[in-house]
């Protein structure tokens, strides 16, 4: 029966191929690509799905550096101060075990890097060089130029190349399968041609980014939907942190096509300026110790108040100014800026300033891990990179993306191939699993009635969360948009689309939608929970942080009526050795 | 910490993002008018769209708009939107272009044909099948050192790899390279794309391994004359003629072709 089944038309049913990999690897960003080069080490079978081509997933858009505390520039940079910046930035709700253990071993995966081809710029003495950003005591961010994350990228899909591992392009997951509570695979189309794939695996990575895509105004690609954490919640893992979405202070305001499109921190790193439509330096009645370098989360509400109080820019925005790099300056520090401007804006940043305002960039929630393994609490499946969440707490700092790629990218590789060494458990299921899922994703083909358009749902939650989301949030805002998401809900199964399944964007777009309304939906009501203002958390209906809850993160996961659970969980004490370098971090302030 | 944080000054909300509305956002009274081919493997046609020209508007805009109202199975690939990550390659006015990087009113007056990259398999609509330069990729000797990391290099020894390492794989020189799109030499024939990636390999002042045999045999570089189309269209403005393949093609007349090197060859296994 099987065979008939694969070979393809019989009675009806739909054909599939299938797949066998010890570690199947959803995502092919950073994260996903390091976790394969680990895997494949332990001489396992390895498969990576991406739902691009490889080398273009987001991590290609990081452009000013990767933080890791090499004191290359200055000397007395450590892990343990990287730990202090990391852990204030995330206001505390960070997992310090997870700090602990990327901020120790970040430097050796720089050096890992090197040491597979990547080049990086040169200080006077022969070593990476290093660039101070926001929220960074030291100066820590080891670049090249403003295209860190492609030469991060390129450096390791070559890697990858070399080994084994067989990566699967432009093809989709839509379902992790699971067998006596260990997840065992996952049902997955190619873009190409519509055709479906069961991948057998005895493990599952979870390397599949953010979900920036559920905000109209945003850095993120296409691909942005977040996947993964509602493959994992589906699957019963927990997340964490959810209502904790970052805004990039600096993201494009003109024109309306390049809304949102990345400015990067490096700008101001190289001693960019922040000014409002009066000229002045306005970072001084929001931070006035690290001005422009201050944490993200406090550079977007100043960005954003500024503009809301009457004095932005033409276009709604504010003045950032480079203007002092010169030409020359800026065509070896911020070339791809230069470039970005002047081909999509007219604006030529030697000579003018450019006009920012927030966008969203980055989620500090997602799949919660295990610090040492990146084990979800599902027996099977890990997680790294964006999708997991924990290492940033309440608000990311700057450059601490790239090497949390590698660091828990490597560590999610390695903990699946000890878990596939320790256990001989099959990746068997039964094939009513394989054709249920496979019948559901292709429903909204087969309508023959015209439903709901997946573009125009996509449009209008984009709209309810950027009216009801946003960086600055309120009790009752949130409400009405957690009802405007509910009813977007209720219209998913209306969902049609036109064409085949050759290449074709409307029913992939008919998938997204349906991560897109659960993920919001969390947000929502996770930021309905978190009543203070704590980093990228900010209620307007509460006046500052509240004490108690910087004791405890929001984890969710699925409960049994498939609704969503929400749950406080204590943040255990830090050890001693921990401990006491916050104090002494806190008596030097 | 003095952390100022922005209490909640007196007109600050949570209800709007950005005091521009939406609707009036570089709004024009003219139209974007685009030809874009419809079809597959088997062929197809161009078809007439339009939608209204906003400020700026760059073709891929067009694209995803006429996706988004009119055509839901528009076939296109996209990803950063900003130039960097090189998805969204195709060929407008039969050149190929990022089409995120190609603003509408560039074609002032003229008419915008957009159709997929054709030195490649076409999959459907805008879309091609560029999997082959992954085969490429695959054979290429990577980076190889006996050195242990952290090196010592100084920026005047890797400057000028930085040039070839800002390659971001839209494979644009590839589809317009003569050898490919006309000859079809994708069997004996790496393409420009991959002697940038063999440049800066070759250059890398760690790097060990030898690669001229596979340039001069498997990667074909002998079939390039040189005629500079790849370098017109790179949109990272690599010099791929002048920096990348003509050093290369040196080097291997030094090896293969330069009696006294020939002699020399005998004694030392590369010249770097």
């Amino acid at each position: 029966m099987v065979e008939l089944q694969r070979d393809g038309q019989n009675g009806g049913r739909e054909a599939y191929e299938t797949r066998e990999h010890d570690v199947l690897i959803i995502g092919a960003g950073g994260a996903g690509l390091r976790a394969a080069v680990a895997a494949a080490e332990h001489g396992l079978s390895v498969g990576i799905v991406t739902k691009s081509l490889l080398g273009k997933a987001h991590t290609v858009m990081a452009e000013g550096g990767i933080a890791a505390a090499v004191g290359n520039v200055d000397a007395d940079d450590s892990w343990r101060q990287h730990f202090i910046d990391t852990m204030r930035s995330g206001k505390f709700l960070n997992n310090w075990q997870m700090v602990e253990t990327f901020t120790k071993e970040a430097p050796e995966r720089v050096y890992e890097l090197e040491q597979w081809g990547a080049l990086f710029n040169r200080t006077p003495q022969g070593k990476i060089s290093q660039r101070p950003f926001g929220g960074h005591t030291y100066r820590r961010l080891c670049h090249v130029g403003d295209r860190t994350g492609l030469e991060l990228i390129r450096t390791m899909q070559e890697k990858v190349l070399a080994t084994d591992a067989e990566v699967y392009m432009e093809t989709t997951i839509t379902k992790l399968f699971k067998k006596e509570g260990r997840v065992v695979g996952a049902l997955a189309y190619t873009r190409e041609n519509g055709k479906f794939v069961h991948f057998k695996a005895r493990a599952v990575i979870m390397a599949t980014g953010g979900w920036g895509r559920i905000f109209k105004v945003t850095s993120n690609s296409w691909e942005g939907t977040g996947d993964g954490v509602v493959l994992g919640y589906d699957a019963g893992a927990e997340l964490v942190d959810m209502e904790m979405m970052q805004f990039h202070p600096t993201g494009m305001v003109w024109p309306p096509g390049v809304r949102g499109l990345l400015v990067t921190e490096g700008v101001r790193g190289e001693g960019g300026l922040l000014r409002n439509s009066e000229g002045a330096r306005y970072m001084e009645n929001y931070d006035a110790e690290k001005m422009e370098l201050s944490t993200r989360d406090v550079v977007a509400r100043a960005n954003y108040t500024e503009v809301q109080e009457g004095r932005g820019s033409e276009h709604g925005g504010v003045y950032l100014d480079i203007t002092h790099l010169g030409y020359d300056g800026i065509m070896k520090k911020l070339p791809t800026m230069y470039e970005q401007f002047l081909k999509l804006a007219d604006i030529d940043i030697s000579r003018e300033p450019m006009e920012v305002f927030p966008t969203v960039h980055y989620t500090m929630g997602g799949i919660k891990i295990h610090p040492e393994t990146a084990a979800s609490s599902v027996p099977g499946l890990y997680a790294a990179g964006e999708v997991a969440g924990g290492l940033h707490g309440a608000n990311r700092l700057g450059g601490n993306s790239l090497s949390d790629l590698l660091v828990f990218g490597r560590r999610a590789g390695e903990g699946a191939s000890a878990y596939i060494e320790e256990s001989v458990h099959s990746a068997e299921i039964d094939e009513s699993e394989v054709l249920t899922e496979i019948g559901r994703v292709l429903e909204p083909l087969e309508k023959k009635e015209e439903g709901e358009s997946p573009y125009l749902i996509q449009q209008q939650l984009q709209e309810v969360m950027m009216e009801h989301a946003n960086l600055m949030r309120d009790g009752d805002s949130l409400k009405e948009g957690l009802g405007k998401i509910l009813a977007l809900k209720d219209r998913l199964p209306q969902i049609s689309v036109p064409g085949s399944r050759l290449f074709n964007p409307g029913w992939h777009t008919a998938q997204d939608v349906r991560y897109l309304v659960q993920i919001s939906e969390i947000i929502i009501r996770t930021a309905l929970e978190r009543k203070e203002r704590r980093g990228a958390q900010w209620r307007l209906d509460y006046d500052g942080p509240d004490e108690e809850l910087g004791k405890i993160n929001f984890i969710v996961t699925k409960d049994g009526q498939g609704e969503i659970g929400i749950e406080r969980r204590e943040i255990p004490p830090m050890p001693e050795h921990l401990a006491s370098l916050v104090e002494e971090a806190k008596a030097k302030a | 910490m003095s952390e100022g944080n922005g209490n909640n000054p007196g007109g600050v909300t949570s209800m709007a993002h950005s005091p521009v509305p939406d609707e009036n956002l570089g709004k024009s009274d003219r139209m974007a008018k685009l030809k874009i081919f419809r079809g597959d493997a088997e062929g197809g046609e161009e078809v007439d769209y339009e939608i209204p020209l906003i400020e700026g508007m760059v073709v891929l805009d067009a694209v995803l708009a006429i996706q988004a109202e009119q055509a839901p199975d528009l076939a296109v690939r996209w990803n950063c939107k900003a130039a960097h990550c090189g998805s969204c390659s195709a060929e407008i006015n039969g050149r190929p272009k990022l089409l995120c990087k190609s603003r509408v009113e560039e074609y002032d007056g003229a008419e915008i044909h957009v159709g997929p990259m054709r030195a490649f398999p076409v999959i459907k609509d805008l879309v091609s099948d560029v999997s082959w330069n992954y085969e490429v990729s695959k054979g290429i000797t990577p980076f190889t050192t006996s050195e242990q990391a952290p090196f010592t290099m100084y920026e005047e020894d890797v400057e000028r790899l930085y040039e070839p390492k800002r390659c971001i794989e839209c494979f644009m020189c590839q589809d317009v390279c003569h050898v490919l799109r006309t000859h079809h030499k994708h069997a004996q024939f790496a393409g420009p794309r991959f002697f940038v990636r063999n440049q800066w390999l070759e250059m890398h002042p760690m790097d060990e391994a030898d690669r001229l045999p596979d340039l001069k045999e498997d990667n074909g570089i002998g079939y390039c004359n040189i005629t500079k189309c790849c370098t017109e269209v790179c949109p990272e403005h690599i010099h791929i003629t002048d920096n990348a393949i003509i050093p290369l093609k040196e080097r291997l007349v030094d090896r293969y072709y330069d009696p006294i090197a020939k002699l020399l060859g005998l004694f030392s296994a590369k010249s770097k």
